[in-house]
């Protein structure tokens, strides 16, 4: 089995003047929910057999995030990387992702697909949907459980929505994200850290996946941002010491603002 | 000179038929955005028919056309509501499709973004149409940055937080109801639906679309019953962090944070709340933000309009009595 988990980009949580994501932040950590991810593909390869490549797509110092994935235990790291790819929407980091686990599945066949349940970013939950349709795989979203079936090559997810929950299940290869309940990600131990020093990390352009660049980065998004701004900080806040009449002044400040 | 194109809303309701709150809002925000195009309302056929008065309330909220959507496949399956949505904008030639901000909706929305190359947003709190684009305001980052985007392709999908637009309703006219019945393809029905079991209704608003939320945590030591009282008597959901669902005080479905529920309500409540990053993700976009904590170090007053530093067990009860005398 060879697993491909999608740090979808590291969390940066900025605007730029030019209204995009700064991503060169230097602490470059990976998007915890993608820790998530990390952890159910290593621990389904340990439960039975294969491999796990860690992908991402972003800017030079995104390297850490697939770099972490080799000290918890990834057998190989994908970075696709090219200037070309700056100011994708959702839709266009999802065409990028999709043609690289095409290419890589060209070479190793790929059977599950594990990303995050979303960006920490101003990217969208739109993400692992979009890839999948893009791979036309079956796609399992926000699983809190993931069980796969290696023999009957199934993969079953538990899922809880808004106001039901769900289990689905479909045939490999499919892919699923997952939530921070499905489980407890590990931290990278001494030896993880330095058995990942001596595997390279192998980058990837466009070109080399047979991306056109003008359906990627803002020539190939369908939506603009206008505008991006900090948002203000709150004003005439209030703030009191329990004397003994703090309930009723809550109360009366609820009324008196017609909160209630 | 812009024409407005005809607007596509999809009706999601409840298990007994009812519409979703926030569907009524879709329906006050298309019809000011489809000016003297065509409302179109399509509402899943999911075994559930919808009822006169349904029809009668979708019909004063604006919509013109209403189209019961079925398909050979669950509709619940985002494979498949995706296909059926595509299906019917085709057939009304909509040039915006609104949909509440659930996953589900989400999910389908991705679909039809590779599927008919629609332009996308997420989320949105407004929805304006400037020089013949739809121009959606948004928060990201948790809530903590405020960014306008404009779709630049032809067809638009928009899924809208709830609380965003005040609902208001016109006289009604007799909207076409017609069915609209989908045959999807056979990769639609590649995910099979093993199980759906729908959470009961609480008896209180929905945490994800209530106007006032009422959130317990860490200081409420597992008793929620003050957070219930107070939640009842201004009529509020209820929620709470992460560690009182994980410590089972209450279920997971209430949490509110960054991979729970997130929630812009009027007026949050938060009691025995700390305000850890998570928590704050999910919440901290909300109108108003009331916080009762013991500790005057706890994060959640940097962000509060209100703050009580006390014994939540002393303040909650004294708050309850003088809000139920003051509301007589």
């Amino acid at each position: 089995m060879c697993v491909k988990h999608v740090p979808d980009i590291q969390s940066e949580r900025a605007l730029g003047p030019d209204r995009r994501v700064v991503r060169d932040g230097g602490d470059g950590t990976i998007n915890e929910l993608d820790e998530n991810a990390l952890e159910a593909a290593i621990a389904l390869v340990e439960a039975s057999e294969g491999s796990v490549v860690a992908l991402t797509v972003g800017p030079a110092d995104a390297a850490d995030a697939v770099r972490r994935g080799l000290q918890l235990g990834a057998q190989e790291a994908v970075h696709v990387l090219d200037d070309a790819i700056g100011g994708s929407d959702a839709i266009g980091t999802a065409r990028v992702l999709a043609a690289a686990i095409k290419h890589l599945d060209a070479q190793e066949p790929v059977d599950l697909v594990i990303t995050g349940m979303a960006g920490l970013d101003a990217l969208t939950s739109l993400l692992p949907t979009a890839i999948a349709e893009l791979l036309d795989v079956p796609a399992l979203p926000l699983a809190a459980e993931l069980t796969v079936d290696a023999d009957a090559r199934t993969v079953r997810v538990r899922r809880n929505l808004d106001h039901a929950s769900e289990v689905l299940e479909a045939a490999l290869p499919a892919l699923v994200s997952v939530t921070d309940q499905a489980n407890e990600p590990r931290y990278p131990g001494f030896k993880g850290i330095m058995a990942a020093r001596k595997i390279p990390i192998t980058t990837l352009t466009l070109a080399d996946l047979g991306v056109d660049a003008s359906r990627v980065g803002a020539p190939g998004a369908r939506t603009e941002v206008l505008e991006a701004a900090a948002r203000p900080a709150r004003e005439n806040r209030v703030l009191i010491n329990d004397t003994g009449d703090a309930g009723t002044r809550l109360a009366a400040y609820l009324v008196d603002n017609k909160l209630v | 000179m812009t024409v407005a194109a005809p607007v596509l809303v999809l009706l999601d309701h409840t298990e007994t038929g009812a519409l979703r709150a926030p569907v009524r809002e879709l329906l006050t925000l298309a019809r000011g955005l489809a000016g003297s195009a065509p409302v179109h309302a399509a509402w899943p056929l999911d075994g559930i028919e919808p009822s006169a008065s349904v029809i009668d309330d979708v019909a004063s909220l604006g919509a013109t056309h209403m189209h019961r959507l079925s398909a050979d496949g669950d509709l619940h399956l985002s494979a498949v509501l995706a296909e059926a949505l595509a299906s019917l904008l085709d057939a009304t030639g909509a040039g915006l499709l609104l949909l509440e901000s659930s996953f589900e909706n989400k999910e389908a929305a991705a679909r039809l973004a590779v599927s008919t190359g629609a332009g996308v947003i997420t989320d949105a709190d407004t929805l304006s149409l400037v020089d013949g684009r739809f121009v959606a305001a948004k928060t990201v980052f948790a809530g903590t940055w405020n960014t306008t985007c404009a779709i630049t392709a032809p067809l638009a999908i928009v899924t809208v937080k709830p609380n965003s637009v005040v609902v208001s309703t016109i006289a009604p006219t007799t909207p076409v109801v017609t069915d609209h019945a989908v045959a999807v393809s056979e990769k639609a029905r590649r995910v099979t639906l093993v199980e759906r079991v729908v959470r009961p209704e609480s008896g209180r608003p929905d945490l994800g679309s209530a106007a006032v939320v009422v959130a317990g945590g860490r200081g409420t030591e597992g008793d929620f019953s003050l957070v219930e009282e107070l939640a009842d008597v201004i009529g509020g959901a209820v929620g709470a962090t992460r560690v009182a669902t994980d410590e089972g005080w209450i279920g997971h479905d209430a949490q509110i944070g960054q991979t729970g529920v997130t929630i812009a309500p009027k007026l949050y409540v938060g009691v025995g709340v700390s305000g850890a990053v998570h928590h704050r993700g999910g919440m901290q976009a909300s109108g108003t933000i009331v916080a009762i904590n013991s500790d005057p170090d706890a994060p959640i007053f940097e962000i509060a309009d209100f703050g009580v530093v006390g014994d939540l067990f002393t303040v909650l009860p004294q708050a309850v009595a003088e809000l139920r005398r003051l509301k007589g």
